[in-house]
């Protein structure tokens, strides 16, 4: 029988040997690795192996292919298929459409600017969303009257429409309130649609925990010591809600990346010269019987990217809550609404 | 010269099997019920006493249950019987009534629909009739405006009125046995007086055999006949009312004993408690199983003590205490009053 | 429940005003350039700019230019400029394509998605409940953009099983019509039968675990009435209104994606176009009219929900 109490293994510690135990989950987010590195990796992949840019055009060249002669894109229009390593890595997955430009070049520099907007909006999102939950669930009355109303409205909102016109609104005219100024084709326009709009989806839930959160003792006890709202927000409440905003982000990652390529794909998103895997779509759907793989590529690389994301997200939620009943409050909530990020919001059907 | 028991149960077992290996849940409990007498069993949660109650109807029958051991009810062995035959007695013979009235009635159903289901489950009833049939009962335990709340919803109830209500549903069909599984502790504690009222009249006025589950001792002094005390599945004393209140032999016992507030007696000095907490049913400790807690260990706790009728004027008041009978005299009074030490250190299993 | 309507459907107009104010801001006041440049889009001649400014009035104070825009939208004056149409009866023209793709979709997804949500939560843990839950992931991974080419390409050009899209009224021929929306009902409902069946699943689990359940069982009710009265009843209600919005959404006019891939005359194609053209007006009348269905939904749902929990409907007057 012991006689010492067994040292008091730290939460995160526990909550890292359960996700390591999820073997699946760990496949997955290292497959979100390899997918980061392989975005990461195109300018070296376009100045070594490719040696061309995503926006050159090749139209008129001829490549060579164990030795013979191949048109990039033939007089029909029709372009080169992928080459693997026959061209030395050149079109090493083709060449897109008529602008014979390198597919594989423009799927990893459309995936760089995928990402980089995925995770930013999400970023943005998550942070807005908590202080503003953080600010409702602990002031309350007209403060968080006023917060939750703003929410459930821009929430009950056909989502994904109104993004949609404020993608093209900005991407024709720009932005300018006071000091913040856009131009008409910066990567933010849409960064900034996709964060404004899934706030709501984080804040909800958040402030249902912050609620819960502030009426329990060890929050009083911090108010009858003389700390200030500030300090109680940022000491006391926000480390609970660590293992919520943690799943959040995560999940919305995916979320806003489905989002952007929505967005992107219609062409309210991205705009020209940048190029994401929304924009490829687009471009691959219109050519979709001649070559699928320029639609197939990107959406594959989509679809793969928020399967890792949405696993990986489900794993952490496991892995950080206590087992049984003892589920956090406000992920019930979250889960009556779906749960997985499915773009739904973003109603990207 | 008693009647025969109407329920048999003997050296029941029961265990779940979990990833971390089996917890014993109940280990090796027994004890006979007569028509019109009412058993408790007592303990802390984890005790196992809850397991036991709901074993009895089948309602722990899952895939990873261990289930051994016997339960007769008039001779018809309940644990080998089929889903069918189960279904059919409960309700019907044995009425089961549990600790939280609020989540143990369907939110959205009438209160009055819900009880109406359970008569028309056993019975060819009409609604009309069943409905008739609930004033009565609601009449019967004392829920005033019987004809108007029958259609109410359950959060429209008091807490009091909702058990009362819970237990005129387990009365609807008249079993013979009653099985109430901490029915007073998520009440106030003047409703809890009433419930308890409430049950030992109905015990005395319809002769209702009754097993009451409880953690609470004082709760039991009111309507028990005999008592059984749990701790960490297995029984480690039982007796009549008088033996256990006037003459415990264990010291599990006595801390129980010791922790209840007596209005005749001076108060003490330190808030009675037993000191550590109950243990993992993963790592229990040789022998008694409560020797961590225990002042009062020697030499001979390593080996387990079987459950045996250690006082000659005493054929069935049992205990599981190596302790001599005077020892214990001696050991259980604390400052004057009978309860329980803290150990020297206090250890955890 | 009367008032209770009465307020969901006041809160409704609320809901509207906002956001036709939101629409507003968004398309007139946020943009860097002239609200009239902003909507006679990209490549427009100054002529045309002009013209646009007189017609709305954009000397005005912020507060008339709203009334302008509104008095525009509600005598179906709004119109687009290139060329000149009105935008409501183009909107009206793409009613019957997406209430179709909406409505053939919706059908196919609440039958799939709860009975496999079903199928999984009763058999929990074991094999079925294994494979329908991978089925069920992959289905709300799979985006519509890869969903749709792969379909369209391997079922339409390869295998010419179904024809290349384009919506067929079903007056005109119900057969084709039917046939035409094969491909975007599937297309619509994979990614929402996994989405239904995790969520059903999920509450099922939930309310299985619940104390009344057990009280059902101890009351000597068969598994089967267990499952229905209690926990399917219980379990629905958030998947209801989930549903609920779903739906609207999609009448909205959100399924634009789909439209557009599958050439479907909708709403949603009619948005995708003007997108596409960098035409504001189309877009700020489908936003309106989204966010209109989308609202009254979201009230129609709300009212459905105080109707099956009466706990909402009594506004939790409970005596606890």
């Amino acid at each position: 029988m012991s006689t010492e109490p067994s040292a008091e293994r730290g939460p995160w510690s526990l909550a890292l040997r359960r996700f390591l135990r999820n073997r699946l989950a760990v496949a997955f987010l290292g497959l979100f690795v390899l997918i980061v590195l392989f975005v990461l990796a195109a300018p070296l992949w376009a100045d070594n192996v490719a040696h061309t840019g995503p926006n050159e055009e090749h139209t008129v060249e001829q490549i060579t292919v164990d030795g013979e002669k191949k048109d990039v894109v033939t007089p029909e229009g029709k372009p080169i298929g992928p080459q693997w390593f026959g061209a030395d890595g050149k079109f090493f997955l083709g060449a897109d459409g008529r602008l014979g430009r390198d597919e594989m070049v423009r799927l990893m520099y459309g995936g760089r600017t995928s990402l980089q907007i995925g995770i930013t909006a999400a970023l943005i999102a998550t942070i807005l969303a908590v202080v503003l939950a953080l600010l409702a669930g602990y002031f309350r009355g007209w403060v968080d009257g006023l917060i939750a109303r703003t929410l459930d409205t821009i929430w009950s909102l056909p989502v994904f429409l109104i993004g949609l016109a404020l993608g093209i609104a900005l991407a024709v005219g720009g932005l300018k309130i006071g000091p913040l100024e856009l131009s008409s084709g910066s990567i933010w326009n849409p960064i900034l649609v996709i964060s404004i709009f899934t706030v709501p989806y984080i804040a909800r839930p958040i402030r249902g925990q912050v609620l819960a959160l502030s009426e329990k003792e060890f929050v009083e006890a911090a108010v009858a010591q003389g700390a200030g709202p500030v300090r109680v927000m940022f000491s006391e409440i926000l480390p609970n809600l660590a293992s919520t905003i943690i799943v959040f982000f995560t999940l919305m990652i995916a979320n806003s990346m489905l989002f952007e390529a929505g967005l992107s794909f219609l062409g309210a998103g991205v705009q020209p010269p940048n190029s994401s895997w929304g924009t490829m779509i687009t471009v691959g759907v219109e050519l979709l019987n001649i070559q699928p793989l320029l639609a197939i590529l990107p959406g594959l690389m989509i679809m793969l990217t928020v399967l890792a994301l949405n696993i990986v997200g489900d794993a952490l939620r496991d892995a950080l809550d206590p087992r049984g009943k003892a589920r956090m409050d406000a992920a019930l909530e979250f889960e009556a609404q779906g749960g997985i990020a499915t773009g739904q919001q973003g109603a990207t059907a | 010269m008693s009647p025969a028991p109407l329920l048999s149960v003997s050296d029941l077992r029961v265990g779940f099997a979990t990833e971390e290996g089996v917890v014993q849940a109940v280990d090796g409990i027994s004890f006979d019920l007569r028509p019109g007498e009412v058993v408790a069993i007592v303990g802390e949660s984890g005790s196992g006493k809850s397991v036991t109650a709901q074993t009895i109807i089948g309602l722990t029958r899952a895939n990873n249950a261990r289930i051994e051991g016997s339960v007769k009810l008039e001779g018809e062995d309940l644990l080998s019987a089929s889903d069918s035959d189960l279904r059919r007695l409960r309700g019907d013979r044995i009425g089961m009534i549990f600790q939280d009235p609020m989540t143990s009635f369907n939110p959205v159903y009438r209160i009055g629909d819900q009880i109406v289901e359970a008569i028309r489950a056993h019975r060819e009833t009409s609604k009309s009739e069943g409905k008739r049939r609930v004033v009565e009962l609601f009449e019967a335990v004392g829920i005033p405006n019987a004809e108007r709340r029958v259609d109410d919803y359950p959060h429209e109830f008091s807490g009091g009125m909702r058990q009362r209500a819970m237990i005129a549903m387990a009365l609807a069909l008249e079993p013979e046995v009653l099985i109430a599984d901490e029915p007073t502790t998520a009440l106030d504690v003047t409703i809890q007086a009433q419930i308890l009222g409430l049950l030992e009249q109905l015990n005395r006025e319809r002769n209702l055999a009754t097993i009451l589950i409880t953690h609470d001792l004082g709760v039991v002094a009111e309507v028990a006949d005999r008592v059984l005390v749990m701790y960490a599945g297995k029984v480690v004393e039982e007796g009549t009312l008088d033996e256990i209140f006037y003459d415990p032999q264990h010291p599990y016992t006595w801390g129980l004993l010791g922790s209840l507030t007596r209005i005749d007696r001076p108060r003490p000095h330190r808030l009675p408690q037993i000191a550590g907490s109950p243990p993992s049913l993963l790592d229990l400790p040789d022998g008694c199983p409560f020797r961590p807690r225990c002042p009062h260990e020697f030499s001979k706790c390593p080996q387990y003590p079987g459950l045996e009728a250690r006082l000659p004027e005493a054929a069935d008041h049992r205990d599981r205490c190596w302790l001599t009978p005077e020892e214990k005299k001696a050991k259980r009074l604390v400052e004057g009053q009978i309860g329980l030490e803290p150990p020297p250190e206090v250890r955890q299993a | 429940m009367t008032r209770f309507i009465v307020r969901r459907l006041v809160a409704m107009i609320g809901v509207l005003f906002a956001v036709s104010v939101i629409v507003f801001v968004v398309f007139m006041v946020l943009p860097k350039q002239n609200p009239a440049q902003t909507l006679a889009g990209k490549n427009a001649t100054p002529g045309l700019v002009k013209n646009i400014e007189e017609e709305w009035g954009f000397d005005d104070s912020l507060p008339v230019q709203y009334a302008t825009m509104m008095k525009k939208v509600f005598t179906g004056e709004l119109t687009s400029y290139k060329p000149r149409l009105p935008v409501d009866d183009r909107i009206i023209e793409g009613i019957p394509a997406t209430l179709s793709l909406a409505v053939g979709a919706a059908v196919i997804w609440l039958f799939f998605g709860l009975l496999l949500g079903y199928l999984s939560a009763i058999r929990a843990g074991g094999w079925l409940d294994r494979i329908l839950t991978g089925v069920s992931i992959a289905g709300i991974s799979i985006p519509v953009f890869l969903l749709a080419p792969v379909l369209l390409y391997f079922l339409s050009y390869k295998l010419e099983i179904f024809p290349n899209a384009q919506y067929v009224p079903f007056s005109e021929d119900p057969y084709e019509w039917a046939r035409h929306l094969i491909l975007p009902w599937f297309t619509l409902a994979l990614l929402s039968i996994g989405f239904y069946s995790r969520v059903l699943r999920s509450n099922m689990l939930d309310v299985m675990n619940e104390d009344y359940v057990r009280t059902a069982r101890a009351k000597g009710l068969s598994e089967r009435k267990v499952m229905t009265r209690h926990v399917l009843r219980n379990s629905l209600i958030p998947v209801i209104t989930l549903f609920g919005l779903d739906f609207g959404a999609t009448i909205a006019g959100t399924a634009i994606i789909t439209e557009a891939i599958f050439s479907i005359d909708g709403v949603g194609y009619y948005a995708a176009e003007a997108v596409k053209k960098f035409e504001l007006p189309p877009i700020m009348g489908v936003a309106l009219y989204g966010a209109f269905f989308v609202v009254l939904l979201n009230a129609l749902v709300d009212i459905a929900y105080a109707y099956l929990d009466p706990r909402v409907r009594l506004g939790e007057s409970a005596s606890e």
